[in-house]
């Protein structure tokens, strides 16, 4: 590697190269040196982290099967206007294709694809192709409206007009609770078929509880411990500590002990005639809130803690020598020294609560699942690949414009 | 704290606001003491009263085969993943803190974003791109993917530890005759470490707690501890849980004394005047 002494000494022969000129090669030589150090692990990112998360976004609007299965219908459709039934040649060559296919899997993939955009298609096409190959004699046209009269229907035709192209908004706009109606306009989806909207809500909601609960709860732990003396405040962080660096799932667990119906918390409430009998604390939301404020309490203590540490004890002193009143001058003197904290912790809070999956899943009922759980089981349940990924796209928009925002107001240097 | 010209009401509220951070506190470390005892109870429900002492749910523990492929996996990949995070993030911290290019806090973000990406969203994406390579199903895909969920921790606790390094100490070691190799062993390493070692506790206990992905990437074959947990926790829940949590916080508390005995270590060094 180039050095600046080596840089500073005058070349071997020949003309002098300007010292300026000199120091900015052995600057170059060196960015290049800690770049070669950064590489491994950015191509590493790149592959492993990156390249993924793209193939997934891509999935989201990615739509082979249509044009995949059905190629000759494809191009016979081409340039159709979609106000009224297409001519015989889409027809013939919608018959060729379902007879090339019969039994195939990519006649099932085209066939559950078309089936997501109008219910019944799936049986509709399946049933054409095991009806081919068509009588001879007879317009195809005629046949296949006489096999089915939804081949005479304009919507069964714009779908798969719709699905001529290899990319499709179709799964993005579903995951919005959004529908294209016949005429190709976005409009929303019949109230029947809307979930998501209602899901995502659900994710923000749950994720600006939690984050409160573990706002008020961690801004006085972190007072006590910033006001302590080392000896006490070390003592009392092994309690906030000890927790976070536990197992999620250990903690999970410990939560149901803790709250089943048999568990000691009811039986103590019991015992004390605060209720009759034992209440449902937990698999409903009760036990996912709780759960989730204990796993992420430690996000917002110790933030605010590193803050509170560094707020100079005089300054309230100062305040309270003048006159002011002890709160008021914790209200306008400490607490807004606290600001950064409270927003790195808080935001931090919140971008991780989004993407919660374990703890509803085990804790909760059907009513608590989050964005996530949903991107499980289109993935796992119904090998939904499209949905899953433009569930994923969006929650993934949702928690990157936050980062962006906690990256350029808290900076990645103190996350911590 | 208490000033003895304290008004009453500041004397109900100091008492008020300890009681409160007390409870927060007990809060925080109940579950953890409820669950160990648990662990020894003879009665095959996970609750209390318990009838009696029995180390039955250890023998369960270490000696049903589910639960030893678990422990041997997750002590098969952890460290693995671990060790991958942290010689690839050191050696990419040393170049971030050094080195001045455009684009670098963008790339420190997409360094550190693994971090902050919902852990399905990582989980669906990386089946996806590994199933076709074989990844899936396979220790390999498991130890790549979770190196890759430690190395922003490995990022940022190095980096941190190098932006405080003073770097006339290195030439303070070279103009006392030491060569760059013996100056990297006898100076930087000792001061740099503890970083690189808190860095690679978060990596390994990341790693070591990790479900998500592993439901998504592992085959029965590759269950890991965590993994387990999740299907006993699940279907059937009983005491073996309460032994393997126990085993976890033991292994949680030795990684939070030996960072703390790193932290207190480097303050020293940091603060020593010779």
């Amino acid at each position: 590697m180039n050095t600046v002494e080596d840089a500073m000494k005058p070349p071997a022969g020949g003309r002098e190269v300007p010292l300026k000129v000199r120091l900015r090669r052995a600057e170059r030589a060196r960015t290049l040196g800690y770049l070669a150090l950064i590489a491994p692990l950015a191509i590493f990112v790149l592959l492993i982290f990156v390249w993924p998360l793209i193939s997934l976004l891509q999935r989201s609007v990615d739509n082979p099967e249509v044009s995949a299965a059905l190629p000759r219908t494809v191009a016979a459709l081409h340039g159709w206007s979609g106000h009224e039934l297409p001519g015989e040649p889409a027809f013939a060559a919608l018959a060729a294709d379902l007879e090339a296919l019969k039994g195939t899997s990519e006649l099932a993939s085209a066939a559950k694809r078309v089936n997501m955009e109008l219910i019944g298609f799936r049986s509709l096409l399946l049933g054409a192709a095991r009806e081919m190959p068509l009588a001879a004699g007879k317009p195809a046209k005629d046949a296949m409206i006489e096999l089915d009269e939804r081949w005479g229907e304009l919507a069964t035709w714009q779908v798969l007009a719709r699905n001529r192209a290899s990319v499709t908004p179709y799964y993005l706009l579903t995951a919005l609770d959004f529908a294209i109606d016949d005429t190709g306009a976005v409009i929303n989806a019949p109230a029947e078929r809307t979930i998501y909207r209602a899901i995502l809500v659900r994710t923000l909601w749950m994720s600006v509880i939690v984050t409160f609960w573990c706002l008020l709860l961690g801004f006085p732990v972190a007072y006590l411990l910033a006001t302590q003396p080392p000896k006490v405040a070390n003592l009392l962080m092994i309690l906030v500590l000890l927790p976070f660096w536990t197992s999620v799932l250990v903690r999970v667990a410990a939560w149901i002990v803790l709250l089943q119906n048999e568990g000691p918390l009811n039986t103590a409430m019991v015992r004390l005639g605060l209720i009759d009998a034992p209440v449902q604390l937990v698999f409903n939301w009760i036990g996912v809130y709780i759960a989730m404020v204990h796993i992420l309490l430690p996000f917002t203590v110790l933030p605010l803690y590193s803050v509170m540490k560094g707020i100079s004890p005089t300054l309230m002193r100062a305040a309270l020598s003048l006159g002011c009143p002890p709160f008021a001058s914790f209200w306008k003197v400490y607490f807004p020294q606290t600001l950064p904290g409270i927003g790195a912790g808080g935001l931090l809070v919140f971008i991780l609560s989004m993407g919660y999956y374990i703890t509803p899943a085990l804790l909760g009922s059907p009513k608590e699942q989050m964005a996530s759980y949903f991107v499980a089981f289109y993935t796992n349940e119904t090998i939904n690949w499209g949905m899953a990924a433009a569930l994923s796209t969006i929650l993934l928009v949702a928690t990157l414009a936050l980062y962006v925002i906690y990256a350029r107001y808290f900076g990645p240097a103190k996350v911590r | 704290m208490l000033q003895s010209y304290a008004s009453p009401l500041e004397r109900i509220w100091y008492y008020v606001f300890r009681i409160l951070c007390g409870l927060i506190l007990l809060f925080l470390i109940v579950p953890i003491l409820v669950i160990m005892p648990l662990s020894f109870n003879s009665d095959s429900f996970l609750m209390y009263p318990m009838s009696g002492f029995s180390m039955r749910w250890y023998e369960e523990f270490f000696g049903s085969g589910v639960w030893r492929t678990a422990l041997k996996n997750s002590m098969i990949i952890s460290p693995l993943a671990t060790l991958l995070a942290v010689a690839l993030g050191t050696l990419a911290s040393v170049g971030l803190v050094r080195a001045n290019f455009r684009g670098k806090a963008l790339l420190t973000s997409i360094l550190i974003s693994p971090m902050i990406v919902p852990v399905v969203i990582v989980g669906v994406a990386v089946y996806l791109v590994f199933s076709p390579l074989g990844l899936s199903g396979s220790y390999t895909g498991l130890i790549l993917a979770h190196a890759v969920l430690g190395v922003p921790f490995v990022v940022i606790t190095v980096t941190a530890t190098l932006q405080g390094f003073d770097y006339n100490l290195i030439r303070a070691a070279a103009s006392l005759g030491a060569d760059p190799v013996t100056a990297f062993f006898k100076v930087t390493l000792p001061l740099v470490a503890p970083g690189v070692i808190s860095g690679a506790l978060f990596a390994f206990a990341t790693s070591f707690d990790e479900v998500v992905v592993t439901l998504f990437l592992a085959s029965p074959e590759q269950s890991t501890l965590p993994r387990q947990m999740f299907s006993g926790i699940r279907d059937n829940i009983s005491p073996t849980i309460a032994a393997v949590a126990t085993v976890l916080i033991a292994t949680a508390t030795l990684m939070l004394l030996l960072l703390e005995w790193m932290r207190r270590r480097n303050e020293r060094l940091r603060t020593a005047r010779p």
